[in-house]
């Protein structure tokens, strides 16, 4: 997959000139100032949105419309409120092709693909309740099974910790990479919290204010599967000082 | 719902009630209001009792001619708001002309309609249609049009196309503006053919208390008021416990 474009929203300039190439498997945070044009970059990764120049390519093919190899999380869970959590899963299922078609003949298999799914990040006991009885926490947790349960190549995530307290967000992180290896599907996190995006991902990318451009690339060469302690070694703590120091140059240039 | 909570739903309206009419007896017999201006509830009761066949055969036609307008205006309500809520140029063109309409006083259009289609049935099944469609269309215009654009995200990243966002998000999302509209313009439509049949009906009850006021028997007027008043809290109470059921999740039950 690669994707190189310059965009433009309206009449604000949201992204100039970004130029990203992601392998496939890749892990990839996006990181930068709020503000920045971090979702803008993620919507039109996913198709949401489109360029005003330039092309966003996945697997070859430029991108013209909504992606249906793409699970996307977002921000705030956005649970159907109407739906059970396991409905919630399996939304996906009833509009993706070939899973719509499939879904309608094997329901009961797909259900427990997706109960499995909510095992797996520990929501087991949970999957008949609605979402306004669940935490914060087991929300998102939910909305990234949603995103994954119809087995996307591409994750894209934007921000999907950012409004949970930390200790839940750690939890995350380590549910998230191992769903990744799992998956080995190629992710795109865009973020503002430094210590997410070096613990998470295989490159980071700085982001600078509006309009958002790419300004610095750093690899992130922990071995997999990574533990919280990663977090507290010298390598980990000098990544995190130099992309800080970065982001407080672009913050403050005029 | 345990016993406090049966008590405090079913037994406070009915104790109010009582008191209602109790105040009232004791007001006509302490103030020797004549039975021609207000009677008493017991006289309200006997006349009740009196010309209860035929009271219960115009409040049947009063009930058929407003459930029908009521069907009319919910099918027409639902397509019409759902139409006005998804697309907004169609809101903007049409909403003002929904308003106008809203604030012709219904009463003004029965004798067209009695032009058009004759007495009876027919306006005051019309006259209740077109009283309760307005909080149909307006509410499940505003549940379709205020809908997250977070949600179509989340369907659109997937794929969906318009129909399937509206299938999937617009149509549930829309459901508890639609059963709050119901409860308000069922008791609108009765509103509706009981203003048509006082002018232009020989049946049903608006009928029934037109002809008993110009023999000036008042109590069997207020018998009339009586029943309409009590067929307009069933039906609330139908679609009440309707919504209550399809629509929980919006309630947080």
């Amino acid at each position: 997959m690669g994707l190189t474009y310059r965009a433009k929203d309206g009449s604000t300039l949201a992204l100039e000139g970004v130029d990203l190439a992601v392998r496939p498997g890749e892990f990839v945070a996006v990181v930068g100032p709020s503000g920045c044009g971090k979702t803008t970059f993620l919507k039109l990764t996913s198709g949401l949105l489109l360029p005003t120049k330039g092309t966003v390519r996945v697997e070859g093919e430029p991108v013209r419309g909504p992606l249906k190899i793409v699970g996307m999380a977002f921000q705030n869970p956005t649970l159907l409120p109407w739906r059970t959590t396991l409905d919630n899963v399996l939304l996906p299922l009833e509009i993706v092709q070939p899973h719509r078609r499939l879904y309608r003949r094997n329901r009961a298999a797909y259900r427990e693909k997706a109960l499995d799914l909510l095992r797996s990040v520990g929501l087991e006991g949970f999957a008949r309740r609605h979402p306004w009885q669940l935490s914060g926490g087991m929300q998102q947790r939910a909305s990234l099974c949603r995103a994954l349960i119809h087995e996307p190549d591409i994750l894209l995530l934007d921000e999907p910790f950012g409004a949970l307290d930390a200790f839940t967000r750690e939890e995350l992180w380590l549910v998230l990479q191992k769903l990744c290896m799992e998956r080995k599907c190629t992710t795109v996190l865009v973020t503002h919290d430094l210590r997410e995006a070096i613990f998470l991902a295989d490159t980071v990318h700085v982001m600078s204010k509006r309009p958002g451009r790419l300004v610095a690339r750093r690899e992130v060469s922990f071995p997999r599967p990574r533990g919280l302690e990663v977090a507290f070694t010298p390598q980990f703590l000098d990544l995190y000082q130099g992309i800080r120091g970065l982001i407080g140059e672009v913050r403050e240039a005029p | 719902m345990n016993t406090r909570e049966r008590l405090i739903n079913y037994g406070l309206p009915a104790l109010a009630l009582l008191g209602l009419f109790l105040l009232w007896e004791w007001a006509s017999f302490q103030f020797k209001i004549p039975r021609f201006i207000l009677p008493a509830p017991s006289v309200v009761a006997r006349s009740l009792w009196q010309w209860r066949s035929a009271i219960l055969g115009h409040a049947a036609q009063t009930l058929y001619t407003t459930l029908v307008g009521f069907g009319i205006a919910v099918g027409f309500g639902l397509l019409l708001g759902w139409l006005v809520g998804f697309s907004a140029l169609l809101y903007k063109a049409v909403y003002p002309i929904l308003i106008g309409f809203n604030s012709i006083p219904k009463v003004a259009i029965v004798p067209v309609l009695v032009i058009w289609f004759g007495i009876g049935t027919v306006p005051a099944v019309l006259t209740a249609f077109l009283i309760s469609f307005f909080p149909i269309v307006v509410n499940v215009a505003t549940g379709l049009a205020t809908l997250e654009p977070e949600l179509q995200d989340v369907l659109r990243s997937l794929g969906a196309g318009k129909l399937q966002i509206f299938r999937k998000v617009g149509l549930p999302r829309t459901l508890p503006y639609f059963f709050a509209s119901m409860k308000v313009a069922v008791t609108l439509a009765f509103v509706g053919s009981v203003i048509s049949e006082t002018v232009a009906s020989n049946r049903g009850v608006g009928y029934l208390m037109i002809a008993a006021s110009s023999r000036f028997d008042v109590p069997l007027v207020f018998a009339g008021l009586l029943v309409i008043a009590a067929l307009g809290v069933v039906l609330y109470a139908v679609f009440a416990i309707l919504e209550g059921r399809l629509t929980s999740w919006a309630y947080r039950r």
